[in-house]
């Protein structure tokens, strides 16, 4: 089951950006085969309205079923739990702390977007 | 014969002077309340409503049976209002414009319109005044369909003033396109100016004919008759800082109504723009 995460790096080192849907990029990552995957959130950083929801799409479209994030606002929410994405929250500094979080249990799942529109 | 009233930002007595302008008309007159967000002419105008129309955008709606997922129209839409996910393209009506392209670009045919309701447009009459408002509805953001079916209610045949939202944003520019002359309300401060240029590059871009209208003159500086001199714009009335303007208002009473002078300042005004239309 791949895990999505949002990243300004390359690799799990990197550190963890805090917002969904102006993350730099998305790390995806596959516990099974270890194989990391990176895709670029570039096109939707300067939309001007939506960027949440095209960064959504992007990661449903990654074949994720788990995001890990900081913070997701409510559109971006709603396009994650109509693809039956996991969405959970963390303030963990790195993609691997994050990870570690995750793979312990220590994260509960987002139930709602933790943030008000426009955060993205 | 449609007279359009705007100002650079809010707070110029821009819907004061369309009431006025409006009571001192003679014969049928409509005013058409274009400040969809915040209506305000009807404080001053006080009238019966004569009916109320509700104003809908389409919006796109997807047949899951159709889709399968190719992803074309979230690709299409600039607004980002369709993120296709499986297992069923989600939609963001309040992101939508309803410009009709995804049902254009799906080749499956599986996308269809269907109204989405943004406001009302209501009709109030009061003597000799049609009063013609838009009302949006409370989390719509959507202010330039709703300004147009205001304007779409007004009858041509006869005059016509327009009060415009404040500002110089896409809903001022849509409700001053087509009119015939353009009033810009300021007050002689140096904000006032500085919003009056911005305002005067605007109706210069529109090529629409204007003329400035100095409220509460007396209470500020001259530079905002000098910028006019020097840029050849005519200022068609000042309307002095009178004490017992305010007095009135502060009672619900327009100026024309409370004090006669003004109402033949009006009628002046009035006068002067008739002549430079029909010009
Ligand atoms: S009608 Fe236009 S704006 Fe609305 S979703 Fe379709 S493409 Fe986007
Ligand atoms: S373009 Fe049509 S078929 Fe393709 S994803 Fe959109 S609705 Fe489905």
């Amino acid at each position: 089951m791949k895990i999505a995460f949002t990243t300004s790096g390359d690799n799990l080192e990197a550190l963890l950006d805090s917002r969904f849907g102006r993350a730099p990029k998305f790390l995806i990552y596959d516990p099974e085969t270890k194989i990391i995957e990176v895709i670029d959130n570039k096109q939707n950083l300067n939309a001007v309205q939506g960027a949440g929801i095209q960064s959504a799409s992007m990661v449903a479209q990654s074949g994720a079923q788990v995001l890990v994030t900081g913070h997701c606002g409510p559109k971006a929410f709603q396009v994650l739990k109509a693809a039956g994405i996991k969405v959970y929250n963390t303030d963990a500094p790195t993609v691997a702390e994050a990870l570690k979080r995750y793979q312990a249990g220590q994260l509960a799942e987002a139930k709602d977007s933790d943030v008000e529109g426009h955060w993205v | 014969m449609i007279i359009a009233i705007a100002s650079g930002k809010g707070g110029t007595g821009k819907t004061t002077l369309a009431a006025n302008l409006a009571k001192s008309w003679e014969g049928p007159v409509q005013l058409l309340d274009c400040d969809v967000e915040e209506p305000n002419a009807h404080l001053f105008i006080r009238g019966t409503k004569l009916e109320e129309t509700s104003v809908g955008v389409p919006v796109p709606v997807i047949d899951p049976a159709l889709c399968n997922l190719c992803g074309d129209c979230g690709r299409f839409c600039r607004y980002n209002a369709i993120a296709v996910v499986k297992p069923l393209p989600v939609i963001f009506p309040e992101l939508c414009h309803g410009c009709g392209g995804c049902s254009l670009v799906c080749p499956r045919k599986a996308i269809s319109e269907k109204q989405r309701r943004i406001g009302v447009v209501e009709t109030l009459e009061s003597g000799d005044i049609i009063l013609i408002q838009g009302r949006l509805d409370v989390g719509v953001s959507l202010v330039p369909p709703l300004i147009k079916a205001v304007k779409a209610r007004l009858d041509p045949a006869l005059p016509a003033i327009l009060d415009a939202p404040p500002g110089t944003s896409c809903p001022v520019v849509t409700t001053i396109r087509g009119a015939d002359y353009v009033l810009l309300v300021t007050e002689p401060t140096p904000f006032g100016l500085n919003d009056l240029a911005i305002a005067v590059d605007m109706v210069r871009e529109l090529k629409l004919p204007f003329g400035v209208i100095i409220n509460r003159a007396g209470s500020g500086d001259e530079r905002v008759n000098v910028f006019c001199r020097e840029q050849d714009i005519p200022i068609l009335l000042e309307i002095p800082d009178d004490r017992r303007i305010a007095e009135a208002y502060s009672r619900g009473v327009l100026m024309v109504d409370a004090l006669p002078e003004y109402r033949k300042m009006f009628l002046g005004l009035i006068d002067c723009l008739m002549k430079t239309i029909s010009k």
